[in-house]
């Protein structure tokens, strides 16, 4: 019923040991041919049984990407009830993102959130009692997704994306305002102009694709965020895990202002932590904007480590904070226990049922057991990663590349000597897939651009 | 209060564009029809610019003419000018437009439908419907004239256009009236609102006329009708339509009509707050143009006949509501209007009309069974706009009398589709014109084949005679032919082939190549490359046409199908008419709201609705499966 083969990531997008993309769709096993070469001899997907399990590599043309265990099911016996094929390959997200994004080149595109769900559903396979938890999950995913998507996107991306937009619309709106009036706007060596512009624009968008293949994008891993009254070591602890200088140490309260972000690797997981500027109140605006930011990225963390001066007692601050991160997954670390302490671990643990730790940022002391505890809570479940924060990253890249082959056709279009009305139409739909990655609606732009930008009729 | 009391079939509110072609549909479909108008002088009136089609308008047209409509006929045989517009562009956006002798076109008009069967032309106001209460609203049983006299009918069709609750505004002055002075309806609005209907207030506006006499031409630059004229109906014989054509004219408006514009903004009911209803962007007043693209040194002034018998001349580009005496002042800055007479003051108008979300895609009231409505009431603008509205509640008027399925044409199979259903569908803050931008599925709705597309929906529905649906079917049958001997026509690097590309600046042949490749080279065409294709059968123009655009653009027009392909699926799936949004689990506010006021026929058609999400559609999707689960 479905005309399109869809795949996305089944595993946590962790440094985890194995990684399962899947995929399904009509054309799901022919793309996957096209990725995988099997260990068998001269044998395809294709030629198999289903309910097979194959061993070969996928490759990105001559050059081998990753060593993959792979599951063949046709339909009607899978999940979706479509052809099905599973990927195993080695859990590197830099792996599991390489192949997904092969795939995606490939004729296959990422899934909706909740969509091998819902078709497993609109295919039958799903009974009616379970009807109502597929909507809710996907609405669920996709109140996510679209949060994610705007939350993640830094703004100076979003900012390239939008500005994109502008130009796109722009040509459209230019073209569209001559086929309309053309007794009152011509267009005279169009072609040529247009692909001097465009030039510049495929460049951009290249540019920006390999700025998402280094994760600038969108940031990956465990959403660990650092809080604490201003001057309770939270940057001395973030260094102390990332083992460097990063963020400004000072004794003077207020000195990290925005928020600095890290990658780190714990044994395997990652943990994309944020340091968040001291929370109290403050008329400084920049170190304002820096709190509001901070209360933003603890809603959408998936770990709180909260940072207590053990060496003073709570201060009224400290419970505005804790209020803040209540209901969030937390660790608390009462820090500084180099010096005399006034809060104890057991008076911390029956404020609230977090796991408290004793720590010194500043001399290293503790951190190995806070290692330790962060990946027994992942490992035992109690911290999940939303897989949705890097799948969203993936349909994102992939809106992307389809912006990207639209403008080609454009391209492809003026080489071909075609005129303009031709290829105006491929220059919206880059418009509305650049859109889609920012969460834009398309409804009437064009013609309110037109409207907006060209005097008009009779 | 005693009375006439009549019988029809089929009332029809209104004999503008919309009305005209409503009640010709519905008298030739066999019913017994009765057309009502405020003016039987004003048929087919034409109250605003002089010419019919345009971009994307000219395709509305070939569109009601392949259906069996009669406007591509009637200005066929009325226009004084003929124009292809955007030939050097591709032919999807060809378009035709022809400057119309306005009397005539009103007269021959009204001739057809004095000469139709079963079709009664009578002067009234209609003043109110005439309905029955039944579940979930209404059902039609006729119509009331403000004479009182009743005539029942089993459809009615509103065309009422720009009358309802006129009132036309130049500066301080304001007249009760329709268009032209004529007189307004100012009963039906309330009858409407009595039966729930929402009504929107929208404006438009037209410029002067002025004595062409007092114009000075040599100041102008005169613009020529085509050499070769292309008629409108796909029925009529390209020989009859050579005539000898008049000119139209160019020229600008300067700082000075703009200094004088923005004097006196403040007298403007535009900007005094007069004017209450919405009016279109597309058609601004010159006040508006000066006001809102101010960095604008000139704009363009089309000087354009009313007609042969008349001195009038249409002053398009300068429509205005400013006062009399400004309007004076203001077309005498435009260069070869110095002197200028003014035969007929510019004004703006305002009327009642309906929110079209209202209307089923068949243009059918949703909560009152029998009644259709089409035109400038449902908040479009535009003669060809309402003549194709009126033509397909005409035909669906007699549909629902046969209790048959309506005639609903889709976005990607005609001009009319789209227009309809941004109408029934999208939120319409202002009178609505067609627009090429708006039809995703262009590159395949072209006015070169709006007979192929279409014809077969016009003889289903009876329309169309089958002398001509035939035709058609034999036109689809040599153009598939052609096709296929051409495919397969390899051409070698020989002499002749070489020595006729060379004349037409083409790159030489190295090696053999097809002959459909060549025919795909910008510089050529297939009628070109006759010299080096041997067997050639003889073919009509308008075969040889249809393959040429086949082959030429054939790689466009394949992704464009498979586009189509995507979005027909969505179409097909319907959505039961007594659905209750507000109980389905998991929609958002928002988009229960707006499907509940909307109430979609089909997904597809969902989707289109501003606030309703993918998610949405995905609840939407799993919900239908569910129901067909329970059913069975």
């Amino acid at each position: 019923m479905y005309s399109d083969t869809i795949a996305a990531v089944a595993t946590a997008m962790t440094n985890s040991g194995i990684g399962i993309i899947r995929i399904s769709g009509e054309d799901a096993i022919c793309a996957a041919d096209r990725v995988i070469c099997l260990k068998e001899k001269n044998t395809t997907l294709s030629d198999c049984p289903t309910h097979t399990i194959h061993y070969g590599f996928v490759m990105d043309g001559a050059s081998v990407v990753d060593e993959v265990i792979v599951l063949l099911m046709k339909a009607p016996r899978s999940y979706t009830r479509e052809n099905t094929v599973e990927i195993d390959c080695h859990g590197g997200t830099l792996v599991i993102n390489r192949i997904l994004e092969l795939l995606l080149k490939n004729g296959v595109r990422a899934a909706e959130p909740g969509e091998f769900t819902k078709r497993a559903f609109l295919n039958g396979r799903i009974d009616l009692a379970q009807a109502e938890s597929v909507i809710d999950i996907i609405n669920a995913k996709n109140d996510f997704a679209l949060k994610a998507s705007v939350d993640q996107l830094r703004g100076s991306v979003s900012g390239v994306i939008e500005d994109m937009r502008e130009k796109l619309i722009s040509e459209a709106s230019l073209i569209e305002s001559a086929i309309d009036d053309p007794e009152h706007y011509q267009l005279e060596d169009y072609g040529e102009v247009l692909q001097e512009r465009l030039k510049l624009l495929l460049e951009e968008m290249e540019q920006l694709l390999q700025n998402t293949e280094r994760g600038l994008l969108l940031k990956e891993g465990i959403r660990t965020v650092i809080v604490g009254r201003p001057n309770s070591g939270k940057s001395s602890l973030l260094n102390s895990l990332a083992g460097k200088e990063r963020a400004i140490v000072t004794d003077v309260a207020g000195t990290t202002r925005d928020a600095i972000e890290e990658q780190i690797r714990l044994h395997g997981i990652t943990l994309h932590v944020i340091d968040t500027a001291g929370i109290r109140p403050t008329d400084d605006i920049v170190e304002k904007i820096g709190v509001d930011k901070a209360k933003e990225y603890i809603e959408t963390s998936d770990l709180v480590l909260y940072v207590v001066d053990a060496s003073r007692p709570l201060h009224s601050e400290d419970e505005e904070i804790i209020a803040l991160i209540n209901g969030r997954n937390v660790i608390a670390l009462l820090n500084k226990s180099d010096l005399k302490p006034v809060i104890t671990e057991e008076e911390m643990k029956k404020n609230k049922n977090w796991t408290t730790l004793s720590v010194s940022a500043k001399y290293g002391e503790g951190i190995e057991a806070l290692e330790q505890t962060i990946e027994e809570m992942f490992l035992g479940g109690e911290i999940s990663v939303n897989d949705e924060v890097f799948l969203t990253n993936a349909r994102q890249k992939a809106f992307l590349y389809e912006a990207k082959e639209s403008l080609q056709f454009v391209m492809q279009s003026i080489l071909d000597g075609m005129t303009e009305d031709f290829y105006s139409s491929d220059l919206m739909h880059a418009y509305e897939s650049l859109g889609k990655i920012i969460g834009a609606s398309v409804e009437d732009d064009l013609v309110n651009e037109i409207f907006s930008k060209f005097c008009m009729g009779k | 209060m005693p009375g006439i009391v009549e019988m029809y079939d089929v009332c029809v509110v209104g004999a503008g564009h919309a009305g005209c072609e409503a009640a010709l549909a519905a008298a030739r479909l066999g019913f017994e029809t009765i057309l009502f108008t405020i003016s039987i002088d004003s048929i087919a009136f034409m109250p605003c610019n002089p010419n019919i089609g345009g971009t994307s308008k000219g395709h509305l047209v070939r569109e009601i003419d392949a259906l069996g409509g009669e406007m591509g006929k009637n200005i066929d045989k009325t226009f004084i000018q003929s124009k292809m517009l955007n030939k050097s562009k591709g032919p999807a956006v060809h378009s035709l437009r022809a400057q119309a002798d306005k009397a005539a076109y009103s007269m021959e008009m009204r001739k057809t439908l004095q000469e139709q069967k079963r079709l009664t032309i009578r002067q009234a106001e209609v003043s109110g419907i005439l309905t029955e209460k039944k579940e979930n609203g209404y059902r039609i049983v006729g119509v009331q004239t403000v004479s009182g006299a009743v005539y029942h009918c089993k459809a009615a069709i509103l065309c009422t256009g720009t009358y309802l609750k006129a009132r036309c505004l130049t500066g301080e002055m304001v007249s009760h009236t329709g268009p032209n002075g004529l007189q307004a309806a100012n009963y039906l609005t309330d009858s409407l609102k009595e039966h729930g209907v929402e009504i929107y207030r929208f404006k438009t506006g037209t410029p002067a006329r002025i004595d062409g006499n007092s114009i000075d031409y040599t100041k102008m630059t005169e613009h020529f009708g085509d050499d070769v004229i292309v008629p409108f109906s796909f029925t009529t014989n390209p020989d009859d339509v050579q005539i000898d054509q008049v000119s139209c004219w160019l020229t600008y408006t300067n700082e000075k009509t703009h200094t004088i514009i923005r004097e006196n903004l403040k007298r403007s009911p535009l900007f005094s707050g007069m004017i209450e209803g919405t009016g279109p962007r597309y058609c601004p007043s010159i006040e508006d143009k000066v006001v809102k693209f101010a960095d604008k040194e000139k704009h363009q002034v089309f000087i354009e006949p009313e007609g042969i018998h008349t001195n009038e001349m249409y002053i398009s580009g300068m429509s205005s509501s400013l006062p009399e005496d400004v309007q004076h002042a203001m077309y005498r800055t435009v260069p070869g209007l110095e002197h200028a007479k003014i035969v007929r003051n510019a004004y703006a108008i305002e009327y009642d009309c309906i929110n079209p979300n209202q209307l089923y895609p068949s243009l059918e009231f949703k909560t009152i069974s029998g009644l259709f409505s089409g035109g400038q009431l449902n908040g479009s603008s535009g003669y060809e706009e309402a003549a194709c509205q009126g033509l397909i509640a005409g035909v669906n008027a007699c549909m629902h009398i046969k209790g048959k399925e309506p005639l609903v044409l889709d976005r990607s199979e005609a001009y009319i589709g789209v227009l309809i259903d941004d109408l029934v569908t999208k939120e319409n803050t202002e009178p609505y014109r067609m627009m090429t931008s708006r039809a995703e599925y262009r590159l395949i709705l072209r006015q070169d084949n709006a007979d192929l597309r279409l014809s077969e929906k016009g003889y289903q529905v009876g329309l169309l005679s089958k002398e001509r649906y035939e035709w058609v079917l034999q036109k689809k049958a040599m153009i598939e032919e052609e096709r296929k001997r051409v495919s397969s026509v390899m051409l070698g690097a020989n002499q002749k082939v070489q020595d006729l590309l060379k004349s037409y600046q083409s790159i030489p042949l190295h090696t053999g190549t097809s002959l459909e490749e060549l025919i795909r080279r910008p510089e050529l065409n297939y009628d070109l490359l006759a010299p080096v294709d041997a067997d050639r059968p003889p073919l009509p123009k308008e075969v040889r046409e249809q393959v040429n655009i086949l082959i030429k653009y054939e790689g466009y027009i394949n992704r464009q199908m498979k586009q189509v392909a995507e979005f027909e699926r969505l179409e097909k799936k319907k959505l039961p008419e007594e659905l209750n949004y507000s109980e389905i689990h998991g929609l958002r506010i928002e988009a229960v709201q707006k499907l509940n006021r909307v109430r979609p026929v089909s997904i597809g058609q969902a989707s289109r609705i501003s606030g309703v999400s993918p998610a949405d559609i995905s609840v939407l999707l799993i919900y239908l499966e569910q129901r067909k689960n329970l059913k069975r």
